[in-house]
């Protein structure tokens, strides 16, 4: 049977070869499915459970994206990706979209042919250090070693940094975060660096987590979001929209629990009677059903909802909400009105 | 006087050896002791082993098997070690990755199978009549893996027998090579056409089967089974060929053997994944949906079937040029020759590297986490990115290291026995 399957899509290659792709939208109508890049495994931001279940930060979205175009938060393929695949997995079409901790950057945006559907996440690279070396602050690190993980944007700001502030360092390259930790709790370097929610995953794990610390200074800028190919406007705008619906929800205070009620009938807020689809006709724009929003926030509950069960202070991971807080609360979560 | 010479009388009964010369003591002499350099070479590597024992035993002796999350074997303080829980969790996920709980019987079953169907091609002690199963298994594998209706694989064992048929048919009409040639022929446009509708209307009116499982479910040791017994069963007979069309004297065959070999030995295997799991995709239509576990299959096994060929080209070449020459003057045609004479002699001399090539295979499977695959070393990644299990790292691959070796160490003994048996030269 799967050698027949072969044969036949051999043969079909050259007859459909010139046919021309239909939308991202209707083929993930027409799978019933939607297709979804994650990380193989990134704590609190996505891995299967032991019953395969996948759950995480970035799980979250690809739900909501999913119950918003589907009904269904469930109707999602997991597509584990590495890092070094996971663009050309997008841009040849084997996944919908990707949601794996990916920065934001203009070479990715402008040259690799993405596009950039949002921030879930504000990151940044940060310093560990073990306390009794008596640091404080990133500044006084002159002449440190330096675990890295090689291939990502952290070594280069790294190299910045230190050369801005005329101090030296000694490498250690490493391949894994999980390596990573080792080194460190080795003793084969002084100070481990990479993005600082990693790193307090990484030091939630510790036997004592207490005699590290993350050091205050953040050396980069890293926007994590959702990303799909370019040139396919309505999809980018399903994705878009779904994230952002997800923090005007939050904004709104609507939550997983009470969006059902919500939406039953209009009620006072136009705002949120346009988000849930009793007022207006948003869903019909994008081409989805009045309740796309209402899906997906009944699927994965709001912004601060999927923040809180993933990342949040009541976790292992413990992340407070920083950066990632709506505006309204001195963060950078800001989401454009829902109109 | 004279004096009668000392005569015994009656035989000594036989003596045991001195104890310096039996048991352990003697073998410890001789395969220990035997000279002061290998006395030295025994102690030290007795004090490694001791040591390594000594560090590693009361780190793995640990009772930490019920523990449901690293957190937890950190704050008990009678566990000062691995912390066993992590396999205790995920055994199921190690072992099938994300295949249905209700459906795991299948690939159990399938393993079981497999080993029967291997064990009349690995020992000719057993009935003949099994080598059937064998050729069945393929099949019966692929229906229990990937399940669906019956027909589909009943259908494409129909394709042989209809080959077979027309050739039968045809051989009295048109000829021995255009009746091969058609048939062919007619077994493939019914792979292509036949075997989809006709399964398709046959599961309409008879709905036999079991429940599908898609290949993105597949992960853990079956994920890394699956890969390794497919390239292994796949390799040995192209590589066959290959080595074979390597000596050709037909040029072409020689120049497209040769180019493939080296081509396939000059790419890492890693980029032939990688090209299996993304660049394919540009190539294909769009929509294509083309099984990534079976295009992993496919290059697993078109590379192993390069360095299998260069294997059995090296037992082909140590055969002196007299045994071609006496199946050339028995009066056997080609194929005779390589069955009876040549491949039976350069088989039995590349065992080592074959079984060595197929090891090496084997342990390969696990670099398909690169490409995304979860197979057990990808599952490692997976599992330490769950708040549970964050920062866990040597029970996972101690385990995996221990399931890779039983199956590496049972193909390295196999081929010592088979080695053992065809030995001629007494």
């Amino acid at each position: 049977m799967k050698k027949s399957v072969l044969l036949g899509t051999l043969a079909a290659v050259g007859v459909l070869a010139g046919a021309a792709s239909a939308g991202t939208l209707d083929d993930v109508k027409a799978n019933g499915v939607l297709k979804c890049g994650v990380s193989t495994g990134l704590a609190g931001f996505a891995s299967p459970d032991a019953n395969g279940r996948w759950e995480g930060f970035d799980v979250a979205v690809c739900r909501a994206v999913a119950a918003a175009v589907l009904g269904d938060g469930d109707a999602v393929q997991f597509v584990p990706l590495s890092t070094k695949v996971r663009f050309t997995a997008l841009n040849s079409g084997e996944i919908d979209m990707l949601s794996r901790v990916t920065t934001w950057t203009f070479s990715r945006d402008v040259d690799l042919g993405l596009t950039f559907a949002g921030v879930n996440y504000y990151d940044g690279q940060g310093f560990m250090v073990r306390k009794d070396l008596g640091v404080g602050s990133a500044t006084e690190l002159d002449g440190a070693t330096v675990c890295i993980t090689t291939g990502t944007t952290t070594e280069l700001n790294l190299a910045d940094y230190f050369r801005a502030n005329g101090m030296s360092y000694e490498p250690v390259p490493i391949e894994t975060n999980a390596e990573a930790q080792l080194q460190y709790l080795s003793g084969a370097c002084d100070v481990f660096t990479t993005d600082a929610s990693a790193l307090a995953a990484t030091r939630a794990t510790f036997a004592s987590p207490d005699e590290h610390m993350v050091l205050p200074e953040i050396i980069s800028k890293e926007p994590l979001g959702p990303v799909v190919r370019e040139g396919d406007e309505p999809w980018s705008d399903i994705v878009r929209w779904t994230l952002n619906a997800l923090i005007t929800a939050e904004e709104k205070g609507v939550t997983q629990a009470n969006v059902a009620e919500l939406a039953a009938s209009a009620g006072g807020d136009p705002e949120i009677n346009r988000l849930l689809g009793t007022e207006g006709d948003l869903g019909a724009m994008l081409g989805l059903e009045a309740d796309w929003a209402a899906n997906a926030i009944a699927a994965v509950g709001n912004y601060g909802e999927v923040f809180e069960v993933n990342v949040g202070e009541s976790t292992a991971i413990g992340l407070s909400r920083g950066l990632n807080a709506l505006w309204t609360q001195g963060g950078l979560i800001y989401t454009p009105p829902f109109r | 006087m004279t004096q009668e010479p000392y005569v015994r009388t009656e035989m000594l009964s036989e003596q045991p050896a001195p104890s310096g010369q039996t048991g352990i003591v003697k073998w410890m002499r001789v395969n220990l002791f035997s000279s002061i350099s290998n006395s030295i070479i025994s102690l030290l590597t007795i004090l490694v082993v001791i040591f390594a024992l000594y560090e590693f035993l009361p780190w793995m002796l640990q009772p930490s098997w019920g523990a449901e999350s690293l957190r937890e074997c950190l704050n008990d303080p009678n566990i000062t070690g691995a912390c066993w829980g992590v396999i205790n969790d995920r055994f199921n996920q190690l072992m099938f990755g994300f295949y249905p709980h209700e459906s795991q019987w299948r690939p159990l079953l399938a393993f079981v199978l497999m080993l029967v169907a291997v064990a009349p091609v690995l020992f000719d002690k057993l009935p003949r009549k099994m080598v059937w199963f064998s050729a069945l298994y393929p099949f019966l594998g692929v229906w229990l893996l990937w399940g669906g209706t019956i027909w589909g694989p009943l259908m494409v064992i129909a394709g042989f027998v209809i080959g077979v048929v027309v050739h039968k048919v045809l051989s009295n009409i048109v000829g021995s090579l255009a009746a091969i040639i058609l048939s062919v022929l007619v077994t493939i446009l019914w792979w292509l056409y036949g075997v989809g509708s006709i399964a398709g209307a046959l599961s309409g009116i008879a709905p036999i089967g079991i429940a599908e499982v898609s290949s993105s479910d597949f992960g853990g040791l079956m994920l890394s089974i699956t890969i390794g017994v497919s390239g292994i069963a796949l390799s040995l007979p192209i590589g066959i060929v290959l080595a074979l069309g390597r000596q050709s004297d037909m040029f072409v065959i020689k120049l497209l053997s040769v180019g493939f070999i080296e081509f396939i030995r000059g790419v890492p295997l890693i980029t032939l994944l990688f090209t299996a799991s993304v660049l394919l995709n540009f190539f294909l239509p769009p929509g294509t949906n083309f099984d990534l576990v079976l295009r992993v299959i496919i290059m697993v096994t078109i590379f192993a079937s390069a360095y299998m060929a260069e294997v059995i080209r090296g037992g082909l070449a140590a055969l002196p040029t007299g045994q071609y020459e006496a199946a050339d003057a028995l009066g056997l045609d080609y194929w005779q020759s390589m069955q009876l004479i040549i491949m039976p002699q350069a088989l039995k001399i590349s065992i080592p590297g074959i079984v060595g090539t197929f090891i090496g295979l084997f342990k390969d499977t696990t670099l398909v986490s690169i490409i995304g695959l979860l197979d057990p070393v990808g599952l490692i990644v997976s599992i330490q990115g769950t708040s549970d299990w964050n920062g866990i790292v040597w029970e996972l691959y101690t385990f995996i290291a221990l399931m890779f070796w039983v199956f590496t160490f049972s193909m390295s003994r196999y081929s010592m026995y088979l080695e053992n048996k065809l030995k001629t030269s007494h």
